[in-house]
């Protein structure tokens, strides 16, 4: 990908620059999709249309009619907030969330970066958002956004057990941190004769390990039914309350990125990354970074259809499932696939 | 100058400042975040070290973790949310004379050492050999490690535990009424 882009672009900065650049360009077009989606599934799972007249067709132009809205409105910080912090607060939020996609490997020819600890430091860099969402929370100087900011560190404190204990256990099969090599080692095809060679299929357990990391993820990522950061019954809007306009849009956008990001984690941790399903039809570089970018989007697709579909829990419940259920089970889970491995 | 250079100074600059912020700033949540810049500039500079792995540590530990429990102590520890917390300056004397005698012994230690600068080896530091060394070599100090933290969750469990009590404790005798923890006049507390 460098050497591509290389061939055509004059300097050495400029070449790192748009390196760079390209999932902030993805995340971006993905985020202004995945807004107008959400709305369309909530439609029809509700029983009614969603957004119908903006830009003709099923209103695709929605979201960018909000966003142009949002960029006009007056950008409003409360006058007994920290004014620094919170100015600051969403910046940090999406910064976290998009350092994350730098150890993602989009295709065979694009990852920002093939460090050696991949999923490590996308665990590790994703922990600066609670920060960021305590930062809003506490600068908002409001009793809602407090209350929000507070669940949040609790819930992301607490799911970060199992996310991580499911992810080391995929770790003792593939025997690397690199995310590159993660999903390396799934090309080929032809498990039990049909099955692609993806890590799900490798052992029962798997199985099991994906249903908890997607719901310890969901919980990373604030989704239904682990909403309770911004649950609006209760808490107005949560960490966002005070915020307005395009301060409040980076934290849309942050939500959605994130919405993206543990998609992508999990694709590529269960579902083979860039790998083509059918094994070497359909693949090569671009038609690798079109299969990791639908996988995702499918993932993000039951996200936003559990969103709709599900009722949130309540605080005590929330903490409950994660740290009477999720953890124990993902601890066993652990040990049985280590087990499956010595043996097999 | 070439990038590693120009990022070594942006964050050198960028974790001094913090680290006075910190220090000197009235506002204890404004002290707690500066520190959050303080961490994550020290794990840019593990990175550009080449140790990759004790930067995400790093991030992992202090950012992720005890960052977010100071933030939680500082917030839930004061009487009201919003009272501005502020600090004060304790032991003005004794502390200089402290802080004066490590930087005196910092500085003459930098100026008697004799800094051999190491060429980047080609064999990088994998995360293999990382964990090939800690399971053989420095197994015990691995081990005590864990046992140091299993009797830390230990311990945060019984104290956490002890507080959910449903009755109290034998020595303190029963409560007035359903206002909670009585203030009272002979408790001889302010």
């Amino acid at each position: 990908m460098q050497q591509f882009l290389e061939s055509f672009l004059p300097a050495g900065p400029l070449v790192v620059f748009v390196f760079s650049i390209i999932p902030l360009m993805i995340i971006l077009v993905y985020a202004l999709f995945a807004i107008w989606l959400e709305r369309k599934v909530a439609g029809h799972i509700q029983d009614r249309l969603g957004p119908m007249h903006t830009g003709g067709w099923h209103g695709w132009s929605q979201t960018i009619a909000d966003l142009v809205k949002m960029i006009q409105k007056e950008d409003i910080v409360p006058a007994k907030a920290d004014r620094f912090l919170f100015k600051m607060a969403p910046f940090i939020a999406f910064a976290a969330s998009y350092a994350a996609f730098v150890a993602i490997p989009f295709s065979s020819g694009y990852i920002g970066s093939m460090i050696d600890v991949g999923i490590f430091y996308i665990v590790a860099i994703t922990s600066l958002l609670s920060v960021s969402i305590i930062m809003a929370g506490w600068a908002s100087n409001n009793k809602w956004s407090l209350l929000g900011a507070m669940r949040t560190a609790a819930q992301t404190v607490s799911y970060e057990v199992p996310t991580v204990v499911t992810i080391l256990s995929v770790i003792i099969v593939t025997g690397t941190l690199n995310l590159m090599e993660v999903t390396e080692m799934q090309t080929g095809n032809a498990f039990l004769g049909f099955l692609p060679n993806w890590l799900i299929f490798h052992s029962p357990f798997m199985v099991i390990a994906f249903v908890l990391f997607f719901i310890a993820s969901l919980a990373e990522a604030h989704r239904v039914p682990f909403d309770l950061p911004e649950s609006e019954s209760e808490l107005v809007g949560g960490y966002q309350t005070e915020y307005s306009g395009m301060r409040w849009g980076l934290f849309m956008l942050t939500e959605y990125a994130d919405m993206l990001l543990l998609s992508l984690v999990g694709a590529t941790l269960f579902f083979g990354g860039w790998n083509s399903p059918f094994g070497s039809f359909m693949d090569g570089p671009v038609w690798g970074a079109f299969w990791m970018l639908l996988k995702g989007m499918i993932l993000v697709f039951v996200m936003m259809w559990l969103r709709w579909t599900l009722p949130r829990l309540r605080v005590d419940q929330l903490m409950n499932v994660c740290w009477k259920y999720l953890i124990p089970l993902s601890f066993v889970n652990l040990v049985l696939i280590a087990l499956w491995e010595m043996i097999f | 100058m070439d990038l590693f250079a120009v990022a070594f100074y942006v964050f050198a600059i960028l974790i001094i400042g913090s680290a006075a912020i910190m220090v000197f700033s009235r506002n204890i949540v404004h002290s707690a975040f500066a520190l959050m810049f303080t961490l994550a500039g020290v794990a840019v500079f593990y990175a550009l070290l080449y140790a990759g792995f004790v930067a995400v540590t790093q991030l992992l530990v202090y950012v992720g973790g005890i960052l977010v429990l100071i933030l939680f102590g500082v917030m839930l520890t004061t009487r009201g949310y919003f009272e501005k917390v502020r600090t004060r300056t304790v032991n003005l004397v004794p502390s200089t004379i402290f802080a004066a005698i490590i930087g005196l012994m910092l500085i003459a230690v930098y100026v008697t050492t004799e800094w051999t600068l190491m060429p980047l080896e080609d064999g990088e530091v994998t995360l293999t050999g990382l964990g090939e060394l800690l399971l053989t070599d420095f197994m015990l100090p691995f081990q005590v490690a864990g046992v140091l933290l299993l009797l830390c969750i230990i311990g945060a469990v019984l104290m956490a535990a002890r507080t959910r009590h449903p009755h109290p404790p034998a020595g303190k005798s029963s409560q007035e009424g359903p206002g909670g923890p009585s203030y009272g006049e002979g408790t001889g507390r302010s």
